[in-house]
């Protein structure tokens, strides 16, 4: 177990760092910075002044070692558009992200995991077909049309629901219901087919021959064994989350971190651009390496090599 | 799992060397069956249809502007004219032409990013579980790396920062989903190579590249298809995203992902705009989604949904 957490740490580790020299890569060949910052009538001499006050005049591996070491301290650098520090405008935009992350995940594990027992139980049954319906429906699902649609039904024409932005529980119905479809898909699928080779196990025919009700037995017995593998893929998965995220923020100009990233490569706006993409990364993978730790808390059986 | 495999090869012989075979019959029935496959097949094929010969399907000329009869609701509202069946949209184009040649871009840009994935992700997952050792430690890390990527922000940061365009889209598309294929090939590889026939091939002599090719590549073709018809439905999706941000296929070329962007400015008014592009991808990525989740269940009868 130590030596598995310790090679997983040291992968963390590595592709932490390889994110960061991705972005930075992408950075450099996509073109001079400077050009964007300085106003158009600019004289040649005000451009390498910028360029050198912000070291960009330096070889590229003094770059490198430079924006590495600034990043260890949480550094981006300034957002070109306003003076402020990219790290807090990306900080300042989390809790919009989580509230709308939440709202959707827990909707959709409402949904796809009793969908998905239901489905289980009554196998072949026109309440698995319409599961089935659900799981195909959800996957094809462009979501930002999802979206567009809502708008259209509850804020265009019933007038029940704001269009746009963030604020209260009404401002939230429409991105949970968007981010919860994206998510559903998965999280039926794998509570289905969990439920259904839990069912026919030895201790679950034990269960029934007792004479206990399905109730009883599917909150005893086989929720507790089916969440070790939802939890874990709702945990590997998280970079999907956040993907959906992202797309759901655009469509509803929710002033979370995926509209600011997109706001951002619109604006050329680059210290926003690497603080999100680097930040956004390096909590997915972190999710991941904690996931499996978790899981094999969770499950004594597993055992590392 | 030996008979299966058995039946495997069979199938897999029929499929790719044995067309005119007498057990053609069984696939006819197989899709008859299956009625969620010929609403699969019906879709793919419209949508196909369109493709192939949007320019004898088309009623207008998709690039034709015409402001006086601009905003025409589709025909059978009260204000729609039968010119248009429909509508038109902000600058008097025909909605239905334009969706029918759109079908051409997002099939060209799935399908091609799904070959290019395919091929990089099944070389890669065939090196990897065929070689073992340090070799797959390398393949395996760098493809946990992009798995763990939050797919949709690294598409996003590579289309804003190389900047969009037709070729960008397919790279992009195709150079960040081939993971997937990978960690599937790989594990089915490092079952198969184990197997008696490989051993036998390899005690008569045959070289290594020609086990691979030969003997091992024919037993994941399978797996392949299946992966990649799925993949395919999410390219499709992937492809309207980025052209609905704006960051894919650019206007005036007729694309379902910018119809939407087109349509999303005129939400309050035109419902039509962003109605029927979206119902076309819904459509399209649901018929090739019924036929993959067909394919698996007739490769795999063990995983379930």
């Amino acid at each position: 177990m130590g030596k598995y957490l310790l090679r997983n740490l040291v992968q963390l580790i590595l592709v932490c760092f390889g994110v960061a020299s991705l972005v930075f890569m992408l950075v450099f060949i996509s073109g001079d910075p400077v050009m964007l910052m300085v106003p158009m009538t600019a004289t040649p001499e005000e451009i390498q002044n910028l360029r050198v006050a912000m070291g960009l005049d330096k070889p590229l591996w003094v770059q490198y070692l430079m924006y590495m070491s600034r990043l260890i301290r949480g550094d981006f650098g300034n957002s070109i558009r306003i003076e402020i520090p990219a790290i807090r405008l990306f900080l300042e935009r989390v809790p919009a992200t989580l509230e709308l992350g939440v709202a959707g995940m827990v909707l959709a594990t409402i949904i796809g995991v009793s969908v998905g027992i239901i489905s289980a139980m009554r196998r072949d049954t026109w309440i698995d077909a319409i599961g089935r319906i659900l799981a195909l429906g959800s996957q094809s699902m462009p979501v930002f049309w999802l979206a567009l649609m809502l708008i259209i039904i509850f804020s265009v024409y019933l007038k029940l629901l704001p269009p746009f932005g963030r604020g209260g529980i009404k401002e939230l119905i429409m991105p949970a219901i968007t981010l919860a479809t994206y998510n559903i898909p998965l999280i039926l699928r794998l509570t289905r087919s969990t439920f259904f080779d839990i069912i026919h196990q030895d201790y679950i025919r034990t269960a029934r021959a007792k004479g206990l009700p399905d109730w009883v037995i599917v909150y005893q017995h086989i929720l507790r064994n089916a969440a070790i593998p939802i939890i874990t893929v709702t945990g590997m998965n998280f970079g999907r989350i956040l993907g959906g995220a992202i797309i759901t923020e655009t469509v509803f100009a929710w002033p979370g971190v995926g509209l600011l990233t997109v706001d951002a490569i619109f604006t050329a706006d680059y210290p926003v651009i690497m603080a999100s993409t680097v930040i956004l990364v390096v909590s997915v993978v972190v999710v991941n390496f904690l996931t499996d730790i978790v899981y094999a808390i969770l499950d004594p059986r597993i055992k590392y090599g | 799992m030996t008979t299966k495999l058995n039946n495997g090869i069979k199938e897999l012989k029929f499929l790719w060397w044995n067309l005119e075979g007498v057990r053609l019959p069984r696939y006819v029935r197989a899709i008859i069956r299956s009625k969620t496959a010929i609403f699969g097949i019906i879709f793919v094929f419209l949508a196909l249809l369109s493709a192939f010969f949007a320019p004898y399907l088309a009623p207008h000329d998709p690039y034709k502007q015409n402001i006086t009869e601009r905003m025409k609701p589709p025909a059978w509202v009260k204000e729609g004219s039968s010119k248009y069946f429909l509508g038109t949209d902000q600058l008097g184009r025909c909605v239905f032409s334009r969706l029918i040649y759109g079908a051409r871009i997002s099939l060209i840009v799935a399908a091609v990013a799904v070959l290019i994935a395919a091929v990089v992700g099944v070389v890669l997952g065939l090196i990897a579980g065929y070689f073992g050792g340090w070799i797959d430690q390398g393949i395996t890390g760098i493809t946990n790396f992009f798995l763990s990527f939050p797919y949709v922000l690294l598409a996003i940061a590579v289309m804003g920062i190389v900047g969009p365009g037709f070729s960008t889209l397919i790279l992009v598309l195709g150079l960040t989903s081939w993971p997937v294929y990978t960690r599937i090939i790989r594990s089915e590889v490092l079952s198969i190579k184990e197997l008696e026939f490989v051993d036998a091939a390899r005690a008569l002599g045959v070289r290594e590249h020609r086990i691979l090719i030969r003997h091992i590549l024919p037993n994941v073709v399978n797996s392949v298809m299946v992966t990649a018809s799925l993949e395919t439905a999410r390219m499709i999706i992937n492809e309207a995203f980025f052209s609905f941000l704006g960051l894919g296929i650019q206007p005036p070329i007729p694309s379902w992902g910018n119809m939407l962007n087109d349509g999303k400015a005129y939400i309050f008014v035109t419902w039509w705009l962003v109605t029927f592009p979206g119902i076309a991808i819904f459509l399209t990525t649901l018929g090739i989604n019924l036929i993959g989740d067909w394919l698996r269940d007739l490769f795999d009868p063990h995983m379930v949904f």
